[in-house]
């Protein structure tokens, strides 16, 4: 199977810091990878460099056979940012209507999928930090994109909600695409396919959940995390 | 370069403004009020008042669309929405030219409501046709738009981008021959004034005002805003980078 995303030799400065080093992996299209690490590890960094819009990149990345952010690609990705990336001054339903549009698609079922439609007609400005997010995400999900870049889709949220949208996840990754999601909350890891853990710009280990608790002999995923340090 | 997204994204930018019914009563009201003020003012001397009025109604979609595009790219800029739609297909220019044609359209009706009540209840003498006069005023909004693109590139915050109307904008007024001729103007003002393009704006102003139709001279002054126009855009696109830091 062809690999959605590769990267190799990835390293990444900003402003005369180096974010990300010689971090390399790849995973599999269609399936869920969790993108994990504390606050300041290089998720976004590394998230946004496989969107195609990270200067200062330095190594080899390659993003469904092509370079991030060619014409190509761009077609078939969606991106969730960090911040909600969202026009305040329009309603969540025109937010959404314009980002399909920008990707030749029509807004679909997306706001059914996170659980906003009651919030179509509320200017976004309106709404709560969690209904935002998902908001956001929705834009993201426009055109049934065979790559989705989610960066800290859930935070925020509430226990319920993040299961859903975990749950919404797997089944696009059911329908054929592939994910990268990055989260801090590491409880998150056994919803994923794959994990990636990032620590301090290095890669600490690429691996399934449960190769995870084979290796460090617990469940508990902070713990897990805390352990392979250690054994490093 | 696909059309479709352009004009998809400047009815976005319109939707914006139509949500936001306080800016577009001001960006209606202010000029109008100003216009009303300045026919007051010079009450007993309407000569002055013709002569000022006319100008002014080209120096209203610069003000205008230079401010509410710089504001609204530094938004871009800062949400979050212009990285993502640049990881969508949509083009630097596509999006650039989407922002032209929405505030063209907002500076065609500007210039329809001002100079209808300008031209009509306030009594300024302009012998041009009115169409000329809306249609000077879209190649300004064009210029404004290019300029605000251009000054977003240079500030992070609201308080920054708003500083730069006072040193794009109003230098073109103080120079543009509104205060004082331009063919009076020390040899060194003038060339200054020469250079900048709400000049040309400002001289075609006068042009519609003196005479009944459209002259060479005219012509030749659209031109050079349009030129400006395109100029700055060109600038203001390349300020756009897919990548960021």
């Amino acid at each position: 199977m062809t690999a959605a995303v590769e990267f190799d030799g990835l390293t990444v400065t900003r402003g005369g810091r180096t974010v990300l080093t010689d971090v390399s992996g790849s995973f599999t299209a269609a399936g869920v990878t969790g993108l994990f690490g504390p606050s300041g590890s290089g998720k976004s960094t590394l998230i946004r460099a496989v969107a195609g819009v990270q200067t200062h990149v330095t190594g080899v990345v390659k993003v469904l056979g092509d370079h991030p952010g060619s014409a190509s690609v761009r077609r078939q990705v969606g991106y969730m940012t960090q911040a909600a990336s969202l026009y305040e001054d329009l309603t969540v339903a025109e937010n959404v209507d314009y980002f399909a549009r920008m990707r030749g698609a029509g807004p679909g079922d997306v706001l059914e999928r996170v659980r906003l439609a009651p919030q179509a007609g509320q200017l976004v400005r309106d709404l709560s930090g969690g209904q935002r997010a998902r908001a956001s995400l929705a834009a993201a999900l426009v055109g049934n994109p065979s790559l989705l870049l989610l960066d800290e889709p859930t935070v925020g949220l509430d226990p319920l909600l993040r299961r859903e949208l975990w749950q919404l996840f797997g089944g696009l990754a059911g329908d054929g695409a592939a994910l990268l999601v990055s989260s801090h909350v590491l409880d998150e890891a056994r919803h994923c396919d794959q994990v990636i853990l990032l620590r301090e710009g290095c890669i600490l280990a690429q691996l399934t959940p449960g190769e995870l608790i084979a290796r460090t002999g617990t469940e508990d995923m902070d713990e897990a995390f805390v352990r392979l340090i250690e054994q490093r | 370069m696909s059309l479709h997204r352009s004009l998809i994204t400047a009815k976005r930018v319109l939707l914006q403004l139509r949500h936001d019914p306080r800016t577009v009563a001001l960006l209606l009201l202010v000029p109008c009020v100003l216009e009303t003020l300045l026919r007051l003012i010079y009450t007993h001397r309407r000569a002055v008042f013709d002569e000022a009025g006319a100008p002014l109604l080209a120096f209203f979609p610069l003000m205008a669309v230079f401010l509410v595009t710089s504001i609204s790219l530094l938004r871009e800029r800062t949400s979050g929405t212009l990285e993502r739609l640049m990881t969508t297909p949509l083009g630097r220019i596509e999006l650039i030219a989407g922002y032209a044609v929405a505030f063209g359209v907002l500076a065609a009706v500007q210039a329809g409501v001002v100079s209808g009540l300008t031209l009509g209840p306030l009594g300024l003498h302009v012998r041009g046709p009115v169409g000329l006069v809306v249609l000077l005023a879209i190649c300004v909004a064009l210029l404004g738009t290019g300029l605000g693109l251009f000054a977003s590139a240079f500030a992070r915050t609201e308080f920054q981008v708003v500083q730069f109307f006072p040193l794009i904008v109003l230098p073109q007024l103080l120079l543009g021959g509104l205060l004082l001729p331009r063919q009076r103007m020390p040899g060194a003002l003038h060339a200054i004034s020469d250079a900048l393009p709400l000049s040309y704006a400002v001289d075609g102003m006068h042009h519609l005002s003196r005479q009944p139709g459209a002259s060479g001279a005219l012509w030749s002054d659209i031109g050079v805003v349009l030129a400006f126009a395109a100029g700055a855009l060109v600038l203001g696109a390349a300020t756009l980078r897919r990548q960021t830091d």
